[in-house]
């Protein structure tokens, strides 16, 4: 079994489309979609959902006024900009401390510390995850809450249930969609996996993110190949990206091309690959799959291989 | 002033929208900032070529045990709800990167032996591009929390007539710090499922945090009418439409500001500021 993770640095690169085409292409697969806080994949595979679970990831506080005695040792403590001085009054004091369930970081402290009990601390439901059967295979993913943490913590649940079903029913591949950027969702999303697949795209943007994922995986240890998305917006500063990949160690997966189709497949809720076979995009997507599958069966046969 | 552009989606333009505003600003002759918040991936750097003039670490603050006056009574770790810091035999481990910096650890210690020492997790620029004031953060490589770099860009904001703040994309604790505070926000989305799905899950987040926004329609290509329907229902106006121009992608693919390699832009980007300036009246009236 072999887990490919598909991330990208810069938003808005692909990775989502991509990860639904390479769906389509690969075979005995499970899905991941570990973007948890703007989840997308859904929206192409159209999940049937088996299991659906509440996720908690953490803890909050919360004062009960009636306890409160406004001496503020909450507001003292507390590092987050949690506490206001806002809450409703009651028989021994005209005002009392509240916490603001969003600034709240789930530390306790104030809870410990209040000479009155009057803080109730305990877990908070975060988010939703599902397990669910596309037409490619079973699908893992989530939904945190609105403004809601610990999202690392649901990218590893979700990362975990998809192993576990592909170990259950004996299947190749993990499939993961990641979040991006380069902060705690992205590194819960490739710490330990087999392969990155990093998508970028021939822009300023797109070269400068990639630097930054890229050190990230080699800081990890996980070996990365990058693709080139919507190579023809700028074919001179694609090839700077591929140069660049080369000189840092990776391989490069591939380009594909600027195509109109990518959209228009969304919008009716399939792949690429599934919706115009025959465009520029599904082309160039099919090879790099075939190029990705030949390295993932060789890590197979060779498990103990480090690529560095 | 205080605008936040913010997204959902990933790549939708909140950063051409974010330093064309701040561009048209500073042509009108008004005093402005533009503050990266996007600190995981900070670009704007690569429009603006701000000259930076002050860099600085951000640091938090992590426990360090001294193991001569601890007494081995796991309290530190009872207390921590992230496992940063656990008692294990005749040892205390601190764990750095799941440190929250709560402080909880050090208070509850009976015998004084942990202190806080700073740890890096990022950096702060700081600088001009013209007459822009410019800030921004960048999350160290291999550091999980972000939330703490962008709350020091906006503890160095310049006291300027508008301060305009790039927000990261998503949902989560970056987006919501990288916007609590700014007097309205900007949702830049794209007339797609994927742009309209996480436009409405942003639009979730900033009802929660009781801020007033408006939509900028990118990429606008046949009517953006799912979007419209949308905005229209839940009363959210619509500021601007960007135009599915080739142009600009090839602009922002050479690294240029669209307002200066396509000057005919001038104007969408001075109503649309005009819009943000209007619809922030209203809200404070």
């Amino acid at each position: 079994m072999q887990e490919l993770v598909v991330i990208s640095g810069k938003g808005g690169t692909g990775k989502t489309s991509l990860v639904a085409s390479l769906a389509a292409l690969a075979e005995r697969l499970v899905l991941a979609d570990c973007d948890v806080d703007a989840a997308d994949l859904h929206l192409v595979l159209s999940p049937e959902i088996e299991r659906r679970e509440q996720f908690s990831g953490g803890s909050r506080a919360r004062i009960r006024p009636g306890h409160c005695s406004a001496c503020g040792k909450c507001l003292e403590l507390c590092r987050f900009g949690a506490v206001a001085f806002d809450g409703p009054g009651n028989g021994r004091v005209s005002k009392t401390y509240r916490i603001d369930a969003i600034a709240c970081e789930g530390c306790g402290v104030c809870a410990y510390f209040c000479p009155e009990e009057a803080i109730e601390f305990g877990p908070v439901v975060n988010g939703q995850w599902f397990i669910s059967t596309t037409r490619h295979g079973p699908m893992v993913y989530a939904r945190l809450g609105v403004a809601e943490e610990n999202s690392g913590k649901l990218v590893s649940l979700v990362r975990r249930e998809a192993k576990r079903i592909a170990s259950e029913r004996n299947l190749d591949l993990i499939l993961v969609d990641g979040s991006p950027g380069i902060g705690c969702p992205v590194i819960a999303s490739i710490t330990g996996a087999d392969l990155a697949l990093v998508v970028t795209e021939p822009t300023p943007s797109g070269l400068h993110d990639l630097n930054r994922v890229v050190k990230l995986t080699r800081h990890f240890g996980i070996p990365a190949w990058v693709a080139v998305n919507k190579c023809d917006l700028n074919l001179s500063l694609c090839e700077e990206i591929e140069g660049r990949a080369a000189e840092q160690g990776l391989s490069v997966a591939g380009r594909i091309r600027y195509d109109s189709t990518v959209t228009e497949a969304q919008i009716r809720a399939l792949s690429v690959v599934e919706h115009r076979p025959e465009s520029a995009a599904a082309e160039d997507i099919r090879q790099i799959w075939t190029r990705l599958e030949g390295v993932l069966r060789e890590r197979q046969r060779e498990p103990l291989r480090v690529i560095s | 002033m205080q605008i936040a552009i913010a997204s959902g989606k990933g790549g939708t333009g909140k950063t051409t929208v974010a330093i064309n505003l701040a561009w048209i600003a500073a042509h009108q002759g008004r005093s402005v900032a533009y503050l990266d918040c996007d600190v995981e991936e900070p670009n704007g750097h690569l429009f603006l070529r701000p000259e930076i003039t002050d860099r600085q670490a951000v640091v938090e603050r992590i426990p360090q045990v001294d193991l001569q006056k601890c007494t081995r009574c796991g309290r530190c770790g009872k207390i921590c709800q992230y496992s940063a810091i656990v008692s294990i035999g005749k040892t205390v481990l601190v764990y750095p990167d799941l440190c929250h910096s709560c402080g909880g650890c050090r208070l509850v210690c009976p015998t004084g032996a942990i202190t806080e020492i700073p740890l890096e997790i990022g950096s702060l620029e700081r600088g001009t591009a013209g007459a822009i004031q410019f800030v921004q953060g960048s999350l160290k490589i291999g550091k999980a929390r972000a939330v703490p770099v962008i709350q020091a860009v906006k503890s160095v904001s310049p006291q300027v007539d508008l301060v305009i703040r790039d927000a990261p994309p998503g949902t989560s604790c970056p987006v919501v710090e990288s916007v609590r505070g700014a007097d309205y926000v900007v949702l830049v989305t794209e007339p797609t499922p994927f742009g309209l799905h996480d436009l409405r899950l942003a639009v979730e987040v900033m009802h929660a945090l009781k801020l007033p926004c408006g939509v900028v329609v990118n990429r606008a290509g046949s009517p953006a009418n799912e979007v419209r329907w949308f905005c229209g229902a839940r009363q959210i106006p619509i500021l601007a439409e960007i135009p599915d121009d080739r142009r600009l992608a090839e602009a922002y693919a050479q690294g240029s500001m669209i307002c200066e390699a396509l000057p005919e832009y001038e104007t969408v980007f001075a109503g649309l500021l005009d819009a943000i300036a209007r619809q922030a009246r209203t809200v404070a009236a």
